[in-house]
């Protein structure tokens, strides 16, 4: 059976770890589907910089450990001056790594909506960015809510890496819980049924969404 | 038919080893009863004659932990503050430093080793705590550990009152009782603990925090292969490391206590101390 008094008897610092994790996971969500949309426009657009510059942010970023990136933006930036503490530079982190995934998800999607639609908005008089705007990106977006949701997942879930930088998340506390009270098992399931309470909402959010836009696609 | 055979033979073995193992404890009880009791020397052998008949001390020694007993690859000889204390132990005793074995121990097996014969004394970082003393004999403090900061070289941080401040933020290891000595000792300051020491030390080299805090033996380290950062003199734990020998083996802790107050009168000691640690001791 699940000791409970361990839930209860730290519940402040569980729900200090919870806060901080959505804060987190909601700051990196936003910037990376910001950073992703920039990037996947980049490598589609017609200007060849720009492509070199999403490839580049693609591959480079999308190949290297989390982790690694997680600690340039720890110890590696204050080499050179800038320094972020350490929930800010996991949250950094977290949303660079992110982005090059999400970049690569909503490109696909782009590319899935037939020419003719990015065509006929150019011929109408739109310009590049207008026809990507109010009419590729909406058509794109129906169809990568799917891989999508799994990128926010995912987020969520490594959210958890800023435990290892101090990041005061879930993770962290439940390690110094876990370690306080030298209770692994228990302290670690309730951190998982933490992880739970953001992760599946999210699950069903994304499908009630994909369902919707099915409707009216 | 043949499992049950070998069976029977294993279980003979078993109790032939225990009935073995049983006669050692006892009979071991006995001398030392015999020696703690009987209060007129016996021509029973004692730890130090046997020394000196074998020609050699046999000590135990940690293999893996920097400036006190530390097995250097290249050369693979152990180096350290312990072990220039166990040699110069020799040399008191046999005349000669290099009449020593050094044993490799861990926390865990040094005790067990030391009452089983297998080494005679233990110069390995060990805390003499009360706990301790009921299963050995300890010798006078030779080193004095504790919980200590290391901080940046022109920090003005020079004991536990300077970082029990709001928004000074201490570094150090999840789980350790450093972790939990700082948070009561230091209850204003903001204290985060990463995966191990050299994770902590790395966020401090980074200017992550304003101090890193751990047992002084590791900071010395830390402070030696980094130069730019430096251990206050203030401890705010007392870890007394002393040399151990098994329960009743006068003759031998009265030399190590002679040894010991020798090398801290002729200035031998000051020698080994700012070798392995970089500074003098502290008096």
């Amino acid at each position: 059976m699940l000791d409970y008094s361990i839930l209860i008897d730290h519940w402040d610092v569980y729900m200090q770890g919870f806060a901080n994790t959505l804060k987190a996971s909601v700051l990196a969500l936003i910037g990376s589907l910001a950073i992703g949309t920039v990037m996947a426009v980049f490598r589609i657009a017609p200007i060849r910089p720009l492509n070199w510059i999403g490839a580049a942010y693609v591959e480079f970023i999308r190949n290297i450990p989390l982790i690694l990136i997680v600690f340039v933006f720890f110890v590696g930036l204050p080499a050179i001056g800038i320094r972020f503490d350490s929930f800010t530079a996991g949250t950094l982190g977290l949303t660079v790594y992110t982005a090059a995934f999400i970049a690569e998800v909503i490109r696909a999607g782009i590319l899935a909506v037939p020419k003719g639609q990015m065509e006929a908005a150019r011929s109408s008089g739109l310009t590049y960015l207008q026809a990507m705007w109010y009419i590729i990106l909406p058509q794109a977006v129906k169809i990568v809510i799917p891989p999508m949701g799994n990128q926010f997942i995912n987020l969520v879930k490594n959210s958890s890496v800023l435990g290892v930088i101090a990041g005061l998340d879930l993770m962290y506390f439940g390690d110094l819980i876990s370690s306080e009270t030298f209770v692994t098992f228990d302290v670690y399931i309730f951190v998982a049924l933490f992880y739970l309470l953001l992760t599946i909402p999210l699950s069903l959010g994304v499908g009630a969404l994909e369902r919707r836009l099915a409707k009216s696609r | 038919m043949f499992k049950t055979i070998w069976k029977k033979m294993i279980g003979l073995g078993l109790v032939a080893m225990l009935s073995a193992t049983a006669l050692v404890g006892c009979s071991s009880e006995t001398t030392t009863e015999n020696k703690t009791d009987n209060k007129k020397e016996q021509a029973a052998e004692t730890t130090l004659d046997k020394i000196k008949e074998r020609g050699k001390l046999v000590v135990g020694v940690k293999y893996d932990l920097n400036l006190f007993g530390l097995k250097n690859p290249q050369t693979g000889e152990v180096e350290g503050f312990d072990i220039d204390i166990a040699k110069g132990l020799a040399k008191k005793i046999l005349g000669d430093e290099n009449k020593i074995e050094l044993k490799e121990v861990t926390s865990k097996t040094r005790i067990p080793m030391l009452n089983n014969g297998e080494i005679d004394a233990i110069i390995a970082t060990m805390t003499i705590t009360e706990e301790r003393k009921k299963e050995v004999d300890f010798s006078d403090v030779y080193f004095m550990a504790g919980q200590s900061l290391l901080v940046k070289k022109d920090s003005n941080i020079n004991g536990i009152a300077d970082v029990n401040k709001e928004g000074v933020t201490v570094l150090t290891a999840k789980g350790s009782t450093s972790a939990q000595n700082i948070r009561a000792k230091a209850p204003k300051a903001t204290v985060l603990e990463f995966e191990n020491y050299a994770e902590a030390f790395t966020a401090l080299k980074a200017g992550q925090g304003d101090a890193l805090t751990t047992d002084n033996a590791l900071l010395f380290g830390m402070a030696k292969q980094d130069p730019n950062f430096r251990v206050v003199d203030e401890t705010f734990s007392e870890e007394p490391y002393g040399i151990a020998v098994r329960k009743g083996d006068k003759e031998l802790l009265d030399v190590i206590n002679e040894y010991l107050k020798e090398i801290k009168a002729n200035g031998e000691y000051d020698k080994i101390y700012e070798k392995w640690i970089g500074e003098k001791p502290k008096q």
